[in-house]
């Protein structure tokens, strides 16, 4: 995997290791074993960076930002679930840098296809913080992204999403426009049925989609490595005829520069690509489970240590782009920002009896 | 018909045929999709030649992947085309009956009108040509359960025509069933203009005063014969052809029943659970006081679709029709 042309680092230039850096270590969690397959990444755990960033400082910045938002946004969440005022949640934290990393390298119109965990994502995409809450109110107006915004509301089930994306880069395609469709799955849903279909049918007619499965290490409670006898999620794709990559998922800037080349691949009319980020949920499966009962505590303190926002902040701070007055304004704003998110969603009437049964067929008369 | 349109005298699969290639080239948008459908024309031809005419580019064989396909096609309808998906039977379809249930049926609902599903899925249907296991199904109940799907099917070519091109043009998800014995079995003058049958309203075949026999698909061919033979009788038969089953015409069926107090439903599907319930259940609360004599169900049975040596024990005869509607009239 290359990055980009010199010089784009603009304002991260001190950070620059003379010589490319070791691979960063690769948890041995994810593979139950000591193997550790090579993973893509640019910035370590400790804030370092292994080679020439592709992104200016400000980039940098805007992205530890959403992060942050991100994160504002998940534990308050958590928080509405528990005070019943959402329903079931399921939580993203430790998966930000996956999620923004990937939704900063896609276009205006590209589609995306994700799962009930990919909040973020989907918020980086375009789908308002005040829509995800008003859903997770359980509410189906939640659903009705804003128009112009390509991102489907979460899909349920595991897995049976993935295919969509194929689909709807393939229609794009035949309409000769140069959109893609990025769709974002758990491991989990590698072992889904519809992973292999949705993988053979982009491969063989060379959707311009990209695969991107965040590896958080758990199907609920059932271990990565148990659930396949591949080595790496990535390693699939080569059976499918698809490029695959293994990138560190906790690296936002990593993940931002192997989804941007996975899309430019998609758009130019190469074809499908699969990309895992490895990476770690920090909390529950859902406001519904208990992860004590099959993980130790001690895998997530490892975890904390390679936490996507910290491995940024320690990054801009040695590159003179963070100080605490700045963090102390970012979680305001973020805060700000989901807390008129969540009045605005909490304000919206409950639907009527009628409202209930009208989206079963278009509206009479309607013509598609 | 006005004087000077095209006709021509077509059974069912032409009709089809026919059907698809007025859509492909009267709309860019519309697709299709399936197994075997290009090169070999569909296991029933009944895409013979469309690839040839539309190209690669409108018209694609698949692998054999029912829930790649129907979510494949999901996903194009959503981003703007107009697919029709060919499962090759009805017992191969339910690999995509998760895609259908979970998601077609779903994404009005779940983004409250931003994104829909326009799309058809075609299976042929029905019993009666001693295929192998799984050549024979007719689980269409399971299709109408599903709230979100409109389901059609039609029993002769005219309607084949009308409902296969409203199908496509409908801005919701249809699943479409073709009643494998009827492909060759019926034949008619149909006009070869574009035209779309309304999908919803009943057909009234043929009109009568004593009593409503209801049924559609594959088994029109028995009630039509038992209609004639009661007639012969000297019974006034109304026939009904659903042609819909979802949305169904309720209004229609009470309409009928109401005149002639007798009702027969006339399906091949087992009789537990199946739509003749549905049928039965709707006529006696909306017209329960017009009914001279309890509404009868002629239909397979609760079992597993009999290979070919047992088929004609399972598939309801014009006999058990015609004893079903002399029930009727014994009140």
């Amino acid at each position: 995997m290359s990055t980009r042309k010199p010089g784009l680092g603009r304002g991260l230039e001190a950070l620059i290791p003379t010589a490319p850096q070791e691979t960063t270590d690769n948890p041995s969690h994810q593979t139950g074993d000591d193997a550790t397959p090579d993973m893509y990444g640019l910035v370590n755990p400790d804030g370092s960076v292994r080679d020439r960033l592709p992104i200016t400082l400000d980039e940098m910045k805007g992205l530890y930002a959403d992060m942050v938002e991100a994160r504002t946004y998940d534990a308050k969440s958590m928080a509405m679930q528990r005070q019943g005022r959402l329903a079931t949640y399921a939580p993203f934290q430790g998966q930000e840098a996956a999620q923004i990393g990937a939704a900063a390298a896609l276009r205006e119109g590209d589609w995306v296809a994700g799962t009930y965990r990919d909040a973020a994502l989907n918020w980086r995409a375009g789908y308002p913080w005040r829509l995800l809450i008003l859903g997770r109110t359980g509410d189906e107006r939640g659903g009705e992204v804003p128009e112009g915004v390509n991102v489907l509301p979460p899909s349920i089930t595991v897995g049976g999403h993935m295919i969509h994306a194929v689909g709807l880069a393939w229609a794009e395609k035949l309409q000769g426009s140069d959109r893609i469709a990025l769709t974002s799955f758990g491991d989990g849903a590698t072992s889904e049925g519809d992973f292999h279909e949705a993988m053979n049918f982009a491969a063989v007619y060379e959707t311009p989609t990209v695969f991107l499965c965040q590896n958080n290490g758990y199907a609920i409670s059932y271990p990565v490595f148990e659930q396949t006898r591949s080595a790496t999620i990535a390693g699939k794709a080569d059976a499918y005829g698809m490029p695959g990559i293994r990138v560190d998922g906790n690296d936002v800037v990593g993940v931002l520069v192997a989804v941007r080349e996975a899309i430019e691949r998609a758009r130019r009319g190469d074809g499908p690509s699969l990309i895992e980020a490895v990476t770690y949920r920090l909390g529950p499966h859902t406001t519904s489970d208990d992860p004590t009962r099959y993980r130790d505590e001690s895998e997530a303190e490892v975890w904390l240590e390679r936490d996507p926002l910290e491995r940024i902040r320690r990054l801009l701070e040695k590159a003179g782009g963070w100080d605490q007055e700045w963090q102390d304004a970012l979680e305001k704003g973020a805060s700000d920002v989901i807390e008129s998110a969540v009045e605005w969603a909490e304000a919206v009437p409950k639907p009527t009896f009628e409202e209930m049964l009208s989206r079963m067929s278009a509206p009479r008369g309607a013509r598609g | 018909m006005r004087p000077g349109e095209l006709v021509a005298e077509v059974n069912l699969a032409q009709a089809l045929n026919g059907a698809l290639d007025t859509a492909l080239r009267s709309d860019d948008r519309v697709l299709l999709l399936g197994e075997d459908i290009g090169r070999t024309g569909g296991v029933f031809r009944v895409t013979d030649g469309l690839l040839e005419r539309h190209g690669e580019k409108r018209v694609f064989d698949t692998p054999v992947a029912e829930s790649g396909i129907v979510g494949a096609v999901f996903g194009m309808a959503i981003a703007g085309m107009r697919p029709v998906a060919e499962l090759q039977f009805m017992g191969f379809s339910y690999p995509g009956y998760d895609q259908v249930i979970s998601h077609v049926s779903r994404i009005r609902n779940r983004s409250n009108h931003r994104f829909t599903a326009p799309l058809v899925i075609r299976m042929p249907y029905g019993g009666g040509i001693g295929a192998a296991e799984h050549h024979s199904e007719s689980t269409e109940a399971i299709y109408t359960h599903i709230p979100g799907l409109k389901v059609v099917v039609p029993s002769t070519p005219r309607d084949a025509r009308g409902l296969l091109l409203a199908a496509i043009e409908d801005p919701d998800p249809v699943i479409f069933l073709e009643p494998i014995r009827l492909y060759r079995a019926v034949k008619e003058e149909i006009p070869e203009i574009y035209y779309t049958t309304e999908i919803g309203p009943i057909r009234i075949e043929r009109t009568g005063d004593d009593l409503t026999i209801i049924s559609w698909g594959s088994m029109m061919k028995e009630t039509r014969e038992a209609a004639r033979r009661l007639e012969d009788l000297g019974v006034s038969v109304e026939v009904i052809d659903l042609r819909t089953l979802s949305p169904l015409d309720r209004d229609g069926i009470a309409a009928s029943v109401e005149k002639t107090g007798r009702a027969v439903v006339v399906h091949e599907a087992p009789l537990t659970g199946g739509f003749g319930g549905e049928i039965a259940a709707s006529i006696q609360e909306m017209c329960l006081f017009s009914l001279v004599a309890p509404v009868q169900r002629v239909t397979g049975y609760d079992t597993v679709f009999p290979l070919k040596r047992s088929e004609a024990h399972y598939l309801p005869s014009v006999d058990r029709i015609v004893t079903a509607a002399n029930k009727t009239l014994e009140e």
